[in-house]
C-alpha cells in the first residue's frame, strides 16, 4: 500500500465515510496490526474508538466463584518481577494500569480518566509529550487514595537498575512529573511514534506507593506486599501459593459502577493444556482455561462435550522457520556460524528458494493447528485474513526439484543432492513440543521427494530458549541449518520484533548470543529501512518501511512464517469474557460475567 | 507358563526382526486422508494423527524399545549385583562406602543429571556412533546409571541375611572359597528379588525411553518406539483408543513374557528345589 | 541380649557417619546444579525490554557470580542456620515454598504409599503360598498392569472414566476446598481417590512381586522345611518364619521408596494438579530455581539415608542372625 493511499483512508475514516473498525483491517491486509493501525489514527488526529460495553450486569458481586485454569500458575505477583505472561496475568487480578489494549488495538482506559489525544490536549504535536489525566475518587485496597504520586514512584521504583524490575525498559528512558494530584505527564528525550508504552499495558500496571515506597532498590525483594498485592484492580488478594494457587475475593469499592460480576476469583496452576481443555469443555470444573497449545483436532472433539468454547484472539506471534545464512559446522575464532562465514549450501539463493517451496504451510494448518495457527508466509502479520501478493503461499515439490536439478545439484545414489562434493543435508532442530515434532516430520517427507536430507533434532525448551552461553543447542546459537519456533509480538508495535533483521542485532560470541538477529542475515538495505522507521515520525511512513522490511526478509527466504500463533482459550459456555491479544488475558477481568 | 511366554517373546521378536522384510509399508509415510483410522486391511493397526501405518511404526519401535530395555536392564542388574554382592559380603568401610554411593545416587535430581549428561556427552557419542547409535548408548547409559540402586540395596540385603544361613556356614566350613560360597551358595539364592527388579527394568526402560526422548535425549522425534508412540496417542486416548492400546499391549506383553520366563528359570535353575 | 546391644553401638556409629555422608552428598548435589546447563535468569536475556544491566544486576543480588565453592559454603552455613534459601522465581523462603506443599504431599502420597503396602504385602503372601493357582494368575497379571503402564497413561484412563464418562470425580486437585465439616473431608476425599489409586497401583504392583517371589524363595529354603517336619503348624511357620525373612527384600524396596512420601510423584501430580513437592521441584528444575531444587533434594537426600539406615536396623530385627561388625 502507498503511504498516498493510506492518507486517502485517514481523510474518509476523519470525514467518517470509514469506519475505524474498516480501517484497521485495510491496514491488516497489508501488514499493520491493529495497535499500529491505531496509532496511526491516533496520531492523524483521529480519536480512539471507545468499543461499546458489553457488560450487562446491573448490579456489583452475586456472580459466584470465577474459576479459571492456567496450567502453568503464577509464580510472583509484583507486576514489575513479572517475567513471563503467567505472573502479568495473576497480577492483573489485582493491578491496574492506567490505560488496557483491547481486541482491536484500541486504548480503553482503566486508572487514566481518559486517553490522551491531540484533541484533549493529552498529545505534544512534537511527539515529545504524553499527559494522562487519572480517574479520581479511585482507592487502594486497603482504603488508601490512588493519585499521581502513585504514577511517579512506578516510574522511579522501576527505573532505577538496584530494584531490577522487568519492566525498566518501559521506564528507564523517560521522565516522569506531576502536575497537579490527579495529572502527571510523560517526556521522552526524542520525538517517539509509539508512547503508549509506560503506564500501559502488560508491563504498565501500578503499585502503590505507601506500601512499596521502602523498599525501592536493592531492598525491593524484601517487600511483603510483594507476596500479598494491594492494588486498585476488581478483586482483593486473599491468598497466594506459588505455581498452583491465587485466589482472590470481589473488591466492594471498585471504581466502576456494577463491577466485578463475581464474588470470588481463583487462578488455579499446573498440569498440562489437554487436560485444561478437558476441565473446561468437556466437565465444566473450571471457567476458562489459558494459552491452548493443542492441536486443533483435540479442541474440536472436546468441545462436542458442550460445557464451553474455544475462543481464539488474533495478535503478533509467529511460528516461523530460520536458514542459517552463516555456517554451523565450521568453528572461527572460538564461535561456529561467524559472521566471517557462509552457509556452505544455504547461501545458494537457489537451494533456499527451493527449501521455502518444500514447506506446506496449508497442511500444517489443515493437520496440526487448524484455527489455532492459521497459514502465513509472512513475518510480520495482521491477525486474520492475511492476504498479501508480495508472499503468497507456494508449496510445489516438483518446482523445488527443478530449481535444485538447474542450478546443478545432481541426485546421487542414495538419492540425496550434492554438488560440487556437498550434500544437501541440513540439520532441523525445535525446542520439544508435539506440534512442532509434527512439523518437523511434515517438512522433512517433502524435503526427501525433493532429494534433500533432513535430520530432526529437538532439544527440550528450558534448554533450547535458554541463554545459556555455554550451551550449543540454544536457539539464539543456531548452531544448525535450520530452526523454528514462535516469537512473540508482545510489543504491539513492530519495533523490537523486526529487529529479527538487522545486521547490528546479529546473534553472536560477542553479544554472549543476546542480538535479536537469529539467522544472522546482513543486509544493508534492512538496515536502512529500519533506519528510517527509528527516526520517522510520520506512522505512514514508518508503517510502509516496516512492511518493506517484511517483504525483503522473506523473498529473500531468510525467514518463512508457518503459522500464525493467536491466544487460544477456553471458555465456559455462559461466561463473556473479552481477550485482547494485545494484552494479558486477564486484562479485562472487571468485565467479564456470566449469562443467567 | 514359561514354555508359553517363550513362545509369545519369541513371536514378538522375530515380528520385530522379521518384520519390515514382510510389512513393507514405510514407517513414515503421512498421508492425511488416513488420519487416526481403526484398524483396517490397509492399516491392520491403524494410524495415527499425521495418516502413519502404526504396524509398521510399532514393528520399527519394537527394535528400539527391546533393545533399550534388555540392554538397560543388563547394565542397571550388572552394577546393582556387583554393588550389592561386594557390600553384603564384606561390611565395615567397604559396605559403608559403597551404600554411600548408593544413597548418593538414589538422592540426584534426575532432570538436571540428565541435562548436564546431554550437555556433556551428546555431541561427541552422537560424532562417534552417529545419531542413532549415540542415542541407543546413551539412553542405555541413563537408564542403566539410574536404576542399579534398588538391585544393589536388594542384593546386598538378602547377603546380609543369607551369608549366615547354616548352608552357607556348611560350605564355609568345608574350606569353601569366598568367591565360591558367593557363586555357588549366596547368589543363586537371591535370585528371586534380582529377577523381580529386572523385569520392573525391562518395563521401566521401555516407559523412560519415551520420557527421555521428550528431553532430547532419545531417540530423534521422528523415530517411533513403543513408549514414544503410547505417549503420542495418550491425548488422542477418547478419539482414537487403538492408536494407544496396541503399543500399551505390546509392552504389557513382553514385560509378562520376561517376567514368566525369568521366574521359569529360577524355578529351573534353583539349586534346592523343593518341588 | 548381645545381639541388642550391638545393634545400639551399631545405630550410633551409623548415625554419627550421616553427618559426614550428607555433607559428602549435598556438596555433590551442589556441584550438580550448579554445573547443569541453564541460568535462572534466562528468561530475562531472551527478554528484549530487560537491558542486561537488570540481569547483572539479579545475579549480583542472588550472589550468582561468585564461584561455586564459595556459593556451597553460603549456603551451608545458611543451612545450619535454619535458612534454606531464597527462590529466585517467586522471591520467597524455600522453606515456606516446602512447608505450602509439605501437607498435600504427605496426605497424598502417604495414602497411596500405605495403599500399596497394605495391599500388596498380604495379596503377596497368599499368591506366594499357593504359586500358580487361579489367584496368584490373577494378581499377577494385576501387578503386571501395574508396572508396565506408565502412570500417564494410567491416569487418563481413570480420568476418562471417571470424571468425564460418569462424572464422579473432579480430576482437578485444589488443595482449598471451600466447604466445611463433613462436606470438607468428603470432597478431599472424592478428589484424592484417582490419584492415589494411580500411585498406588503402581507402587504396589511392585511390590506385589517382591512380597512373592521372595516368599517363594523363603519356602523353599531348608529350615523352613525342617520347621514344618517338627510338626509346628502351616500356618504359624508361615506367620513366624516365612514371613519375617521374605520381609527383608520388602523391607529394602518400601524403604527405598520411602523419600517420595516426601519428593512427590512428579508424573501424577502433574496430571491431576495435586499441588506437591513434585511439581513443585519440577517446575523449578525448568525455571532452574537453584535454592529450591537444592533444598528438595536435599531434604530427599536425607530420608534416604534415614531411611536406608532403619532397614539395615530391621534386617537385624527380622533375622537376628544378621550381625553388623
Amino acid at each position: 500500500m502507498k503511504e498516498r493511499e493510506l492518507r486517502g483512508l485517514i481523510g474518509k475514516v476523519k470525514a467518517g465515510k470509514l469506519s475505524r473498525r474498516g480501517f484497521v483491517q485495510a491496514m491488516m491486509a497489508v501488514g499493520i496490526g491493529a495497535p499500529a493501525a491505531s496509532q496511526i489514527l491516533l496520531s492523524s488526529g483521529v480519536a480512539m474508538a471507545q468499543s461499546p460495553s458489553t457488560y450487562k450486569p446491573t448490579k456489583r458481586g452475586g456472580g459466584g466463584p470465577l474459576k479459571l485454569l492456567w496450567w502453568q500458575g503464577p509464580t510472583l505477583l509484583n507486576p514489575h518481577f513479572a517475567v513471563g505472561t503467567k505472573d502479568q496475568d495473576g497480577s492483573r487480578l489485582f493491578y491496574e494500569p492506567l490505560a488496557a489494549w483491547d481486541p482491536d488495538g484500541n486504548l480503553k482506559p482503566k486508572l487514566a480518566a481518559e486517553i490522551p489525544t491531540k484533541e484533549n490536549g493529552g498529545l505534544s504535536a512534537d511527539g515529545l509529550t504524553v499527559t494522562w489525566k487519572l480517574k479520581q475518587g479511585v482507592t487502594w485496597h486497603d482504603g488508601k487514595p490512588f493519585t499521581a504520586d502513585d504514577v511517579v514512584f512506578n516510574w522511579e521504583y522501576a527505573k532505577d537498575p538496584a530494584t531490577a524490575a522487568y519492566t525498566i525498559a518501559s521506564y528507564q528512558d523517560v521522565m516522569v512529573e506531576k502536575v497537579d494530584p490527579y495529572t502527571v505527564t510523560v517526556k521522552f528525550k526524542k520525538p517517539t511514534p509509539f508512547w503508549a508504552d509506560a503506564f500501559v499495558g502488560t508491563r504498565g500496571m501500578l503499585i502503590p506507593k505507601h506500601l512499596f515506597a521502602d523498599y525501592i532498590g536493592a531492598k525491593s525483594r524484601d517487600a511483603p506486599t510483594n507476596l500479598k498485592p494491594v492494588g486498585t484492580g476488581p478483586y482483593m488478594f486473599k491468598d497466594f501459593k506459588p505455581g498452583d494457587l491465587v485466589t482472590g475475593v470481589m473488591n466492594p469499592n471498585y471504581h466502576q459502577a456494577n463491577k466485578p460480576f463475581f464474588d470470588t476469583v481463583e487462578m488455579k496452576g499446573g498440569g498440562d493444556a489437554v487436560s485444561a481443555a478437558r476441565a473446561v469443555l468437556q466437565t465444566g470444573e473450571f471457567d476458562f482455561a489459558w494459552n491452548l497449545q493443542v492441536e486443533d483436532e483435540i479442541l474440536q472433539r472436546l468441545e462436542k462435550g458442550g460445557k464451553g468454547s474455544v475462543s481464539i484472539t488474533p495478535g503478533g506471534n509467529i511460528e516461523f522457520l530460520l536458514m542459517n545464512t552463516t555456517d554451523p559446522w565450521t568453528e572461527v575464532d572460538g564461535e561456529r556460524a561467524s559472521l566471517k562465514t557462509k552457509h556452505p549450501t544455504l547461501s545458494d539463493p537457489e537451494v533456499r528458494k527451493a527449501v521455502a517451496l518444500l514447506v506446506d504451510n496449508k497442511s500444517i494448518q489443515d493437520h496440526i493447528y487448524g484455527r489455532t495457527g492459521p497459514a502465513t508466509r509472512n513475518f510480520l502479520y495482521g491477525p486474520a485474513r492475511f492476504d498479501s501478493k508480495n508472499n503468497p503461499i507456494e508449496f510445489n515439490v516438483d518446482k523445488a526439484n527443478d530449481i535444485l536439478e538447474k542450478a546443478g545439484w545432481k541426485k546421487g545414489a542414495d538419492g540425496i543432492r550434492a554438488k560440487d562434493g556437498k550434500k544437501l543435508k541440513f540439520v532441523y532442530q525445535t525446542s520439544i513440543n508435539q506440534p512442532r515434532q509434527k512439523t518437523q516430520a511434515i517438512i522433512k517427507q517433502a524435503a526427501q521427494k525433493a532429494g534433500i536430507d533432513i535430520e530432526l533434532k529437538s532439544v527440550t525448551a528450558s534448554v533450547f530458549f535458554s541463554s545459556d552461553v555455554a550451551n550449543p543447542d540454544t536457539y539464539t546459537k543456531f548452531y544448525t541449518d535450520l530452526e523454528m519456533y514462535t516469537t512473540t509480538m508482545g510489543q504491539p508495535d513492530p519495533g523490537t520484533h523486526m529487529l529479527q533483521f538487522v545486521s547490528w542485532e546479529a546473534a553472536t560470541k560477542d553479544n554472549k548470543w543476546q542480538g535479536r538477529n537469529i539467522t544472522r542475515w546482513q543486509s544493508p538495505e534492512a538496515d536502512k529501512l529500519y533506519r528510517e522507521t527509528e527516526v520517522e515520525l510520520d506512522p505512514v511512513k514508518r508503517a510502509a518501511s516496516f512492511i518493506k522490511m517484511n517483504d525483503l526478509a522473506i523473498q529473500n527466504q531468510i525467514v518463512m512464517g508457518i503459522v500464525q500463533r493467536p491466544t487460544v482459550s477456553a471458555k465456559a459456555a455462559k461466561l463473556n469474557c473479552n481477550i485482547s491479544g494485545w494484552d494479558n488475558n486477564t486484562s479485562d477481568l472487571s468485565d467479564w460475567f456470566k449469562d443467567a | 507358563m514359561a514354555l508359553v511366554s517363550a513362545f509369545a517373546l519369541a513371536v514378538i521378536l522375530f515380528a520385530v526382526l522379521a518384520g519390515p522384510f514382510i510389512w513393507r509399508v514405510p514407517i513414515n509415510e503421512i498421508d492425511f486422508a488416513a488420519k487416526l483410522q481403526g484398524p483396517s486391511w490397509k492399516h491392520p493397526l491403524g494410524t495415527d494423527d499425521l495418516g502413519q501405518d502404526l504396524l509398521s511404526r510399532l514393528i520399527y519401535g519394537g527394535r528400539i524399545s527391546i533393545a533399550v530395555g534388555f540392554a538397560a536392564m543388563v547394565v542397571a542388574i550388572f552394577f546393582g549385583v556387583l554393588v550389592g554382592a561386594i557390600a553384603g559380603m564384606s561390611s565395615g568401610r567397604v559396605d559403608a562406602a559403597l551404600m554411600w554411593v548408593t544413597d548418593l545416587f538414589l538422592s540426584l535430581p534426575q532432570l538436571p543429571l540428565l541435562l548436564l549428561v546431554i550437555y556433556l556427552f551428546r555431541e561427541p557419542v552422537k560424532g562417534v556412533l552417529g545419531v542413532e547409535g549415540g542415542a541407543f548408548v546413551l539412553i542405555v547409559a541413563v537408564i542403566g546409571g539410574t536404576r542399579w540402586m534398588s538391585a544393589a540395596r536388594l542384593v546386598r540385603a538378602q547377603f546380609l541375611s543369607l551369608r549366615e544361613k547354616e548352608f552357607v556356614e556348611a560350605a564355609r566350613a568345608l574350606g569353601a572359597s569366598r568367591l565360591r560360597q558367593v557363586t555357588q551358595h549366596i547368589l543363586p539364592n537371591a535370585l528371586g528379588p534380582v529377577i523381580v527388579v529386572a523385569t520392573i527394568d525391562v518395563a521401566a526402560a521401555i516407559i523412560a525411553e519415551s520420557t527421555l526422548s521428550f528431553l532430547g535425549l532419545g531417540f530423534p522425534s521422528d523415530v517411533p518406539t513403543w513408549g514414544s508412540v503410547l505417549r503420542d496417542a495418550k491425548d488422542y486416548l477418547d478419539i482414537a483408543p487403538h492408536w494407544a492400546l496396541f503399543p500399551g499391549a505390546l509392552i504389557f506383553i513382553t514385560v509378562l513374557a520376561i517376567n514368566f520366563i525369568g521366574d521359569g528359570l529360577r524355578d529351573a535353575l534353583d539349586p534346592r528345589r523343593v518341588l | 541380649m548381645q545381639v541388642h546391644r550391638v545393634s545400639r553401638q551399631y545405630v550410633i556409629r551409623k548415625l554419627l557417619i550421616m553427618i559426614p555422608s550428607l555433607l559428602g552428598i549435598s556438596v555433590v548435589l551442589f556441584s550438580l546444579l550448579a554445573l547443569a546447563p541453564g541460568d535462572p535468569f534466562d528468561e530475562l536475556a531472551t527478554n528484549p525490554a530487560v537491558p542486561p544491566e537488570v540481569r547483572a544486576a539479579l545475579r549480583a543480588k542472588f550472589g550468582l557470580d561468585d564461584p561455586v565453592w564459595m556459593r556451597y559454603w553460603h549456603w551451608l552455613i545458611a543451612l545450619l542456620q535454619g535458612d534454606w534459601g531464597f527462590s529466585f522465581v517467586s522471591r520467597m523462603d524455600v522453606s515456606t515454598l516446602i512447608m505450602q506443599r509439605l501437607p498435600v504431599t504427605l496426605i497424598v502420597i502417604g495414602a497411596s504409599q500405605i495403599l500399596a503396602i497394605a495391599i500388596a504385602i498380604p495379596v503377596g503372601v497368599l499368591a506366594a503360598t499357593r504359586p500358580y493357582s487361579l489367584f496368584d494368575q490373577v494378581a499377577n497379571t494385576f501387578a503386571f498392569i501395574g508396572f508396565s503402564l506408565p502412570t500417564f497413561f494410567t491416569g487418563l484412563v481413570l480420568i476418562l472414566v471417571f470424571s468425564i464418562q460418569l462424572d464422579w470425580l473432579p480430576f482437578v486437585y485444589r488443595a482449598d476446598i471451600a466447604a466445611t465439616g463433613w462436606a470438607f473431608y468428603w470432597e478431599h476425599i472424592k478428589q484424592s481417590i484417582m490419584p492415589v489409586t494411580v500411585l498406588g497401583l503402581f507402587q504396589g504392583a511392585a511390590l506385589v512381586r517382591f512380597v512373592r517371589s521372595s516368599v517363594l524363595d523363603v519356602i523353599r529354603l531348608d529350615y523352613v522345611t525342617t520347621a514344618r517336619s517338627k510338626g509346628i503348624g502351616e500356618r504359624k511357620v508361615i506367620t513366624r518364619h516365612v514371613v519375617r525373612t521374605a520381609l527383608i527384600p520388602v523391607v529394602t524396596l518400601v524403604a527405598l521408596q520411602m523419600p517420595i512420601v516426601f519428593s512427590g510423584a512428579i508424573v501424577t501430580e502433574q496430571i491431576f494438579r495435586v499441588p506437591g513437592i513434585g511439581s513443585l521441584l519440577i517446575s523449578s528444575m525448568l525455571a532452574n530455581d537453584t535454592p529450591v531444587v537444592m533444598g528438595v533434594t536435599f531434604v530427599s537426600a536425607c530420608l534416604v539415608v534415614i531411611f536406608n539406615l532403619i532397614a539395615d536396623i530391621l534386617y537385624g530385627w527380622l533375622d537376628p542372625r544378621i550381625a553388623f561388625r
